[in-house]
């Protein structure tokens, strides 16, 4: 009888020491860290496209770490984005959800047909950030610097004279590709 | 005389390829014939791009600028002979990607007319501004392959400099222009060195060379002793042959023992380094007055019946210079400009020679057959005892072909000096070095988009900011419109006179608007009481309906999220009003 | 004329994958010599066997992988594997023995890990530890006596009959190893009295360590310092290994009448091809200078743990397979100073 008792409060014992350390290591190495919505919104890419349908990257990001958005809705960051995504929460990775757009190997930026521009203003109020300079009845231009390559600008004008165009690799940002993978040993990821 | 009590220090890893550098020894520098056109790209040297300061249809002299350095960080671009301007356009240049960039094309009259220019006789009398001057308009870049402007560093502070290192290591195989050049202009590779120390004031200067140059070695000694005065502080310093000694970092550690700190460069350890050719291009440019338009290039391999070096000008085609060394060019499989090791392939021989192309290598598939297929890594090890920069190449490459780029950068991808050591000794012929170059610029790609969505990050916040401010002002304005005709209308009622006129002439919805606030909101209160009310009514008959399980259940909610919704419009509407 | 752009380096030297896994093969060659000289021919029928079975098996692998046959077989690695497998098992291990560990190395520990430069650990000894477990008495009994305390010797048909067919006449020719038998009457006797048993000193008690394998473990030494001196391997690795078994041997077991001593530590088991040609094996070993010192030492450690107080009488293979298992962690954690750095990074990289 004595062993029973002696052993219950043995681990009794045990049980309120350990649970003392592990509430004070609870208090005394909390880790401050940024709030979550803060991090889901540095690892967006700040295009504020809009394409997730929310306006802007931000308040997506609010919209998932409130858990009730989808990762996977970002097309401008696309796999790499929804991986990083997936880190952040542990969750898995799910692929792009087609219906908010694909995503695009080349970066793109809007370039304004300039002779054919009405000078409507249209595109100054859609762009996100401003990358539009002009006034009314002015021919506008774009900042090609500040484009996001968002296509916002495109559907408003009235005149289609915005396109959508490659940004051209300089000798400054070529870089060499990944060796590429022989046909034979490609199944060896 | 002062090489056999130098205590030479080593760098880890290393490889010792065939050298492949007899070949083109054998003859002296012969001077390659001035081509018909010359095409020169305006980005010959690291840094901003030269801006082209001539236009198509110019007539040019020999030695005449052409381009002019953009930035301090950038240089002059000379008129190699004197021709006409045929055209300014992008065109294929010497570059890694293959791909095209600005060149002026200049079509020479092969009359070989100078501009007027002279040279600075008492040069080692000069002031340090002086000379730096000269040095920034000859337009001389690192001659080695780098092509760092020579300006930028013969402008570091003297007092920043104790030791001046010049670069005579020529470690890649094959490559044999500097060796030539300090066999045939040892005592004016002196004189340029003495110029460099009249600047930096070092307290002492090395030159390093590898031990398989002993013809260069003792034409050095040889002006040494024939210019020697007391203020001389030059050690000529024989190093072992091993690839890569000839590497700026790898040859500090050599002579010194000290190493270049991360991210940093070697004036940071009080050394400054500068390729032989470049010295030779800096005392022709101070007390001759050329700029630099020609250069010594090796032209070699399997594939050229002549191996030699040429004194060639800046801008001679590739095509040009083979034709002369008798390339047979059907054979040419691999066309190469600079070492085996670190050179870069030529799409085509039509690209033009620059101020940092050393050496041709025009190669058979016997010599250099297409690279191996890929086989497994083995983990060998073999390239961590190559790696001169104490990597660990293998991780290194695991990390690059999974895109891994976190734990690369963790692994100190940017130390690599893509020496190529690693491929070189690697059994499975994994092309290493082209996966640390993908992974460096996936890294640096990746930089640049963060920066960019910081930019438009800031700027979309920015933006709100001001939308919000504009629409808060509009409020304000409006506000302040109804205010004042509210004072109005009580100035109206307090004055009792014939006011018919007057309130003909107003508008109607303005005087709807301009209600009195306190009857505004008390009608508001209202709407809000009633609207609770409805609220009220509406839960209870849908509770009653749920209860009894009606079909009308359904409909009932949706008339009560109306009315809520009613609701919270009204209690908006009120908060409003209140503020 | 377009030319194609390739990065640099332009120049490789010659040699593949095959080259190297030949190289070893070559080294091997003296060892071979040795054992089938002093021990019979077991060995050599086992090479057969096993070379046979492990390349059978890469080949039906790399069908199922739809890989291309040549290209893969030409490494070689199959059949080093299987050359260093037969060459650890017992010479007259019956053939399924050989058979099961050669095929459970390549399928199993080679490519479910997805083939050579993946595997975690050393297929050769997974293979031999599975049948070390699995038929305990197949691989304890099946070991040859020295030709020489045999009064025939033992002839090919009789070798091949016992490691195929009949195995009645498996006690005349086999016998305990010397480390077994000394492990096992260190208890009762003294070193004196061990070595009266002619395994040690031969019939005519000439000078010797233990009779054969002193001269099977020196042939293996000699290959292994061929691939050396040929940069196959480092010296790291089997200096640190053979340093702490012997540091050991001596600190811990200076006493042989109650302990094995270090001569036949040394010379006397699979000490020298475990340390020259198990132990080696890049794929499984640890790859930075210092972490190859730590995982010979490991290696080296627990060889002389588990000879002298685990239940088995030689144990470069479990040494082996522990010390794969750190492989990765004493990697990260080993990680040579970079050129200008002020010193080495440690560990995988954070997250933030």
């Amino acid at each position: 009888m004595s062993i029973i008792v002696i052993s219950v409060l043995a681990l009794v014992a045990l049980a309120i020491l350990f649970g003392a350390i592990l509430g004070f290591a609870a208090v005394r190495f909390k880790v401050e860290g940024n709030p979550i919505v803060d991090q889901l919104d540095a690892l967006l890419p700040q295009t504020q496209c809009g394409q997730c349908s929310y306006p802007g990257c931000r308040p997506y990001a609010q919209a998932i770490s409130e858990g009730n958005e989808k990762i996977n809705k970002c097309p401008p960051g696309g796999e790499s984005t929804i991986a990083a995504i997936a880190d952040l929460l542990g969750v898995e990775p799910e692929p792009l959800d087609a219906e908010h757009g694909e995503e695009k190997d080349v970066t793109l930026v809007a370039v304004i047909r300039e002779d054919e521009c009405i000078g409507c203003t249209k595109c100054i109020q859609a762009c996100p950030v401003d990358a539009i300079l002009g006034a009314a009845k002015q021919m506008h231009t774009v900042i090609a610097q500040e484009c996001t390559g968002c296509d916002l600008c495109v559907e408003p004008c009235p005149v289609d004279c915005i396109d959508m165009v490659p940004t051209e690799r300089t000798l400054q940002s070529w870089h060499w590709p990944k060796p590429s993978a022989l046909p034979l040993i490609a199944t060896d990821a | 005389m002062n090489m056999h009590h130098f205590k030479l220090h080593d760098f880890a890893g290393g490889i010792h390829p065939p050298q492949h550098k007899s070949q083109s020894t054998q003859a002296p520098i012969s001077q390659a014939e001035i081509p018909a056109r010359l095409i020169l790209a305006i980005a010959q040297h690291i840094g901003a791009p030269a801006k082209p300061v001539v236009k198509p249809g110019d007539k040019v002299l020999k030695g005449q600028i052409i381009a002019e350095g953009d930035d301090f960080i950038s240089c002059n671009l000379h008129a190699p002979t004197s021709g006409t301007v045929a055209s300014i356009e992008t065109r294929e240049v010497p570059h890694q990607s293959g791909m095209d960039d600005t060149c002026i094309e200049i079509i020479s009259d092969g009359q070989e007319r100078w501009v007027d220019h002279q040279g600075l006789d008492d040069y080692l009398q000069a002031d340090a501004q002086t000379l730096i001057a000269r040095i920034t308009q000859a337009g001389i870049a690192g001659m080695g392959g780098a092509g760092f402007p020579t300006h930028v560093k013969a402008s570091i502070p003297a007092s920043k400099i104790d030791t001046l290192i010049v670069n005579a290591a020529e470690c890649e195989p094959y490559i044999s222009s500097d060796d030539m050049l300090m066999r045939e202009c040892a005592t004016e590779i002196i004189k340029g060195i003495e110029i460099l120390q009249r600047i930096l004031r070092p307290q002492q200067c090395y030159i390093g060379i590898e031990d398989n140059k002993p013809q260069a070695a003792a034409a050095l000694q040889q002006a040494l002793k024939e210019n020697r005065d007391d203020t001389h502080n030059i050690h000529l310093v024989v190093i072992p042959t091993k690839y890569p000694s000839g590497g700026e970092k790898q040859l500090i550690q050599i002579l010194t023992g000290k190493e270049v700190p991360v991210a940093g460069i070697p004036a940071d350890i009080g050394m400054v380094c500068q390729n032989v050719a470049s010295v030779h291009a800096i005392y022709e440019a101070v007390a001759l007055g050329i700029p630099l338009i020609q250069r010594i290039t090796t032209v070699t391999g399997d594939a050229v019946g002549r191996p030699q070096n040429y004194r060639v000008l800046l801008g001679t085609p590739v095509s040009e210079l083979l034709r002369q060394a008798q390339a047979q060019t059907d054979k040419i499989k691999r066309l190469i400009m600079g070492g085996p090791m670190m050179g870069f392939t030529l799409a085509s021989p039509h690209i033009a020679i620059t101020k940092t192309s050393n050496c041709i290598i025009a190669a058979s598939a016997q010599t250099l057959p297409d690279p191996a297929m890929e086989q497994a890594c083995i983990r060998c090890g073999m390239c961590s005892e190559a790696c001169p920069a104490q990597l660990l190449p293998q991780q290194l490459y695991w990390f690059a072909k999974s895109s891994n780029l976190e734990q690369a950068q963790a692994h100190n991808i940017a130390d690599c000096i893509e020496c190529g050591a690693c491929s070189y000794v690697c059994p499975s012929n994994i092309p290493l070095v082209q996966y640390y170059r993908f992974a460096k610029g996936e890294i640096k790609q990746a930089q640049r988009d963060k920066q960019g969505s910081e930019q438009a990050k800031l700027r979309f916040d920015t933006r709100n900011a001001r939308l919000a401010r504009e629409v808060a002002e509009k409020d304000a304005k409006r506000k302040a419109r109804a205010a004042a005709a509210a004072k109005k209308q009580a100035a109206k009622k307090a004055a009792p006179a014939p006011a018919t006129n007057l309130s003909k002439g107003e508008p109607a919805p303005v005087a709807a608007k301009a209600e009195p606030a306190p009857l505004k909101k008390e009608a508001l209160k209202q709407k809000v009481l009633a609207a609770q009310t409805r609220v009220d009514k509406a839960r209870e008959r849908l509770a009653m309906a749920q209860q009894q399980q009606l079909e009308t259940a359904g409909a009932l909610e949706l008339g009560l999220n109306k009315q809520i919704d009613k609701l919270t419009l009204a209690q908006k509407n009120l908060e409003e009003a209140n503020r | 004329m377009k030319l194609p752009n390739i990065s640099s380096p332009h120049a490789t030297r010659p040699g593949n994958t095959g080259t190297v896994m030949l190289t070893v093969l070559l080294a091997l060659v003296p060892g071979i010599i040795t054992l089938s000289y002093f021990f019979g021919p077991g060995h050599l029928i086992q090479i057969c066997l096993a070379s046979a079975t492990a390349v059978g098996c890469e080949a039906l692998i790399l069908h199922l992988r739809k890989k291309p046959l040549g290209f893969y077989l030409k490494d070689y690695s199959a059949l080093l594997t299987a050359v260093l497998l037969a060459i650890s098992l017992p010479p007259y291990a019956p053939y399924w023995v050989t058979m099961v560990a050669t095929l459970f190395a390549i399928i199993v520990a080679k490519h479910l890990y997805g083939g050579l430069g993946q595997n975690p650990f050393n297929p050769a000894m997974v293979g031999f530890a599975l049948v070390l477990v699995s038929f305990p008495v197949e691989m304890t009994t099946s070991w040859s006596a020295p030709s020489a305390l045999l009064e025939n010797g033992i002839g090919f048909s009789q070798a091949v009959t016992l490691i195929f067919s009949s195995r009645e006449t498996l006690d005349a020719v086999t016998m305990a190893t010397p480390l077994d038998l000394y492990k096992h009457q260190v208890a009762i006797a003294t070193a004196h009295e061990i070595y009266q048993d002619p395994i040690f000193h031969g019939p005519h008690h000439e000078a010797s360590i233990a009779l054969g394998w002193q001269w099977v473990n020196l042939a293996f030494l000699l290959g292994g310092v061929f691939l050396w001196w040929k940069k196959i391997f480092t010296w790291h690795v089997p200096v640190s290994l053979l340093l702490a078994l012997s540091l050991l041997s001596i600190f811990i077991g200076w006493d042989s009448d109650s302990y094995v001593p270090i001569s036949l530590h040394l010379f006397a088991g699979a000490t020298m091809l475990g340390a020259f040609f198990i132990a080696t094996d890049p794929v499984t070993a640890a790859t930075t200078p210092l972490g190859k010192l730590i995982y010979g030492a490991g290696i080296g450690v627990l060889i002389y743990l588990i000879r002298t107080w685990g239940s088995y009488p030689d144990a470069v293979a479990f040494a082996v397979l522990l010390m794969n298992f750190c492989a990765p962690l004493i990697d990260q954690y080993s990680q040579p100073r970079t050129y200008g750095h002020q010193k080495a990074v440690r560990g995988l990289a954070k997250k933030d």
